[in-house]
């Protein structure tokens, strides 16, 4: 009974869990579904899109090193700092500025050319932007507070303990983070069912010819995709950058998003939500159950094993496009 | 006459690109870059500092000046043993590649082509015994010194009893987390407490599993042998849970400023083993800022300057170039090799008296090195994250580990790899 007092603690666990991982896979699945390119660099623009809500938060000048460096100076600080909302907007329309460059610079380029071209081109750029986002706000690690609550709730804590003899944990962080990225979901079904551009978006992700054909701008929602990706970038990185500090490190959560794609699918919103949710829960649950036979630190292998199990079956993934060519 | 002009431009050219000459050559293994950039910048400034400081000041050392080629290796083997063949046919002596990985894959090479592999508080913690490691040197601690140094100070803690407490250990899940097992579980025969092994996957940010355990366990301490952003999402998330601070202690590589300032108050209380003093109250830094600092030729800018990680990277570089000034002194000139620099540090001995002549009073324990033992004393003292004032504290004197449990085990230890690796141990008597 106790066990199952524990697990009914680590199963919620994993579902919060679940939900900073699909936060992470929406921004893959954003572009994939929009372009067919699977961004490498999502991890990457989470950490830069991070590094620039830290630096504009704190008045840090930006390349402060480099102008230092090559002229002398002593510039570190600009003497201000800039409240959270506001920092996050202004990180925001950097993420916009970023799109627009991206797109400028590198994708236009490579329209009509192969996905892995195209894949090609997303490993070079998360590498310049790894580079950039060092030289510009500097390597060390940043400490993010934009007043998101952490710590257990105490509430649930003492609720369950009146009802198990336990109290579970439940961090209010995750919390928070589950209520964002609901939000942050409902508005992206809302905003591409109801909107213009939400729908231009959907024609293009169905056929880019077609859309094409019917006036609608490639280039356009090309910007208006990697926008919302690098936003959805943004609230990821505030999430995993307030649990342990805004550093390269982050760029790697995008590892925690592969198993949650291949589960759900690369070009399913609900999908990377579930997906999310059945790796957080799966790797959680067999950790408890099964970790301490086998010497613990199952989590990272477990979930890509959960993923191929369920490739297995339904290769598209849960909510993936079935593709059939007939020749 | 135009041809004579272009070969005088060339040649000029030519010994403008060229290294200045420079009889002492320390290369600096660092990583800049990558998951564990941020620890390693701190280090790296640290070691580079204090050559420069000799340079400025002193002219080098025995008037030889020492030269710092870094070579980038992210904190990844492959290209820290590319760094090493880069720069060992370039008069190279010693190598601190600060990495457990790059160090095991050094260790064969260093003595085949009789380099010194120098190693401080890391590495293969069986390179202590001289007899077998000739060119490996650990001093002043190792991974076990440090878990026998924090089960004495628990023990001290406790009046000298651990029986019946919990102990769990949260590792870094590779071959330097996993150091400090065997060691922990013969303290824990000896002391009769229960410990359990936790791993965390590297990098380590998501550890929720882990620290419902330790929930759930309720161990009475917690040891980390943490790195990088393993350190900091692990004091978060004890903060989390709400587990007390100043019952949880980190190996001297999980006690820098980047550990604890991300989370904040929460992590006030934390413990770390350290080996070295930190922050500045030491009167190398009136020198250090008067040639290094304010001339604006510290690592970047020195804004490390002072912090555990800088402090550690300079407290290698004065074992270095302590064992530089030995090294010349028994060789009887200025420009050492290798060879030398080896018997250097075999008959290296930093007494108190010679640390505050450097101007750094108590900031390591004595080092007193020989053919046999080329880890010292394995001593090292604890510190305390202070959040309000955002510095550590140093709240134990130097302590001795266990020897009577340790020796035993690297006895074993090295003599398992001297028979893996066809090596006779060399007589020290």
């Amino acid at each position: 009974m106790e066990q199952l007092i524990f697990a009914g603690e680590v199963f919620l666990n994993g579902l919060m869990t679940g939900v900073m991982y699909a936060l992470v896979a929406l921004g893959f699945v954003l572009i994939f579904k929009a372009s067919g390119v699977f961004n490498y660099a999502q991890g990457v623009l989470a950490l830069f899109a991070a590094l620039t809500l830290v630096g504009i938060q704190k008045g840090q000048v930006p390349f402060a090193d480099l102008i230092n460096a090559v002229f002398g100076s002593r510039l570190e600080q600009f003497g201000w700092t800039v409240p959270a909302a506001l920092a996050i907007v202004l990180a925001a329309l950097v993420m916009v500025l970023l799109a627009f460059l991206i797109e400028t610079l590198i994708l236009q380029h490579l329209v009509g050319q192969a996905p892995i071209i195209l894949f090609m081109a997303t490993i070079g750029l998360a590498y310049f932007l790894e580079g950039l986002g060092d030289v510009m706000w500097g390597a060390n690690i940043k400490a993010l507070d934009v007043g998101l609550p952490q710590g257990i709730s105490d509430g649930i804590e003492q609720v369950t303990a009146g009802w198990f003899g336990y109290g579970y944990f439940i961090d209010r962080l995750d919390i928070w983070a589950t209520i964002i990225a609901a939000a942050l979901v409902c508005a992206l079904v809302l905003f591409s069912q109801y909107t213009r551009q939400g729908r231009a978006m959907r024609a293009v992700a169905d056929d880019h010819q077609a859309a094409l054909s019917v006036g609608i701008s490639l280039r356009f929602i090309w910007v208006m995709v990697w926008s919302i990706a690098g936003f959805v970038a943004l609230v990821a990185g505030i999430m995993w950058g307030t649990k342990s500090g805004v550093q390269f490190s982050l760029s790697l959560i995008a590892l925690k998003a592969l198993p949650v794609l291949m589960l759900g699918g690369f070009t399913s919103i609900p999908g990377a939500i579930v997906g999310g949710l059945i790796i957080g829960v799966g790797e959680k649950l067999f950790e408890f159950f099964i970790g301490p036979m086998v010497g613990g630190a199952t989590e990272n292998w477990f979930a890509y094993v959960l993923a191929l199990l369920f490739l297995v079956f339904r290769p598209q993934g849960l909510f993936g496009e079935r593709i059939i060519e007939r020749v | 006459m135009k041809t004579k002009l272009t070969a005088l431009a060339l040649a000029a050219t030519l010994a403008a690109a060229a290294p200045a000459r420079a009889e002492l050559v320390v290369p600096s293994l660092s990583y800049r870059t990558g998951p564990y950039g941020a620890n390693g910048t701190q280090y790296a400034d640290g070691f580079a500092d204090y050559f420069t400081l000799l340079n400025e000041r002193d002219g080098g050392i025995g008037g030889e000046r020492i030269q710092v080629p870094e070579c980038e290796t992210a904190y990844n083997t492959e290209k820290g043993v590319e760094c090493y063949e880069a720069t060992k046919d370039t008069g190279a002596l010693v190598y601190n590649p600060l990495s457990t990985g790059i160090t095991y894959q050094l260790i064969p090479k260093v003595s085949v082509d009789k380099k010194v592999l120098y190693t401080p508080g890391y590495g293969r913690t069986s390179a202590k015994n001289g007899k077998v490691f000739e060119w490996v040197f650990n001093a002043p601690a190792n991974y076990w010194d440090g878990a026998s140094v924090a089960i004495k100070y628990l023990l001290d803690e406790n009046g000298g009893d651990l029986s019946g407490k919990k102990i769990a250990l949260v590792y870094h899940n590779s071959a330097y987390g996993k150091e400090p097992i065997r060691t922990l579980q013969k303290l824990s025969e000896k002391h009769g407490f229960e410990l359990s092994e936790i791993p965390i996957d590297p990098p380590g940010q998501e550890q929720k599993s882990q620290w419902l355990q330790i929930r759930r366990e309720r161990p009475d301490y917690v040891i980390m042998y943490g790195w990088g952003v393993m350190n900091q999402a692990a004091i978060q998330e004890a903060a989390n849970i709400r587990f007390p601070m100043e019952n949880f202690i980190g190996i001297w590589w999980a006690g820098s400023e980047v550990d604890v300032l991300p989370v904040g108050a929460g992590a006030n209380g934390y413990k770390a083993l350290t080996f070295n003093g930190v922050g500045m109250d030491y009167p190398v830094y009136d020198d250090m800022r008067k040639f290094v600092i304010e001339p604006g030729k510290a690592s970047q800018g020195g804004q490390y300057v002072g912090s555990a990680l800088y402090s550690r990277g300079m407290y290698a570089a004065v074992v270095i170039a302590e064992a530089i000034r030995k090294a010349q002194e028994i060789a009887g000139t200025a420009a050492i090799d290798a060879q030398q620099l080896r018997d250097g540090f075999e008959q290296l001995d930093i007494t108190p008296e010679r640390l505050t002549e450097i101007g750094l009073p108590d900031f390591g324990p004595e080092i007193s090195l020989s053919c046999a033992n080329h880890g010292g004393s394995g001593m090292a003292r604890l510190q305390q994250w202070d959040a309000e004032a955002k510095q550590w504290n140093l709240i134990s004197d130097f302590t001795e580990p266990d020897q009577e449990v340790l020796e035993p085990l690297i006895a074993e230890d090295s003599e398992a790899y001297a028979k893996e690796a066809g090596i006779t141990p060399r007589d020290c008597n």
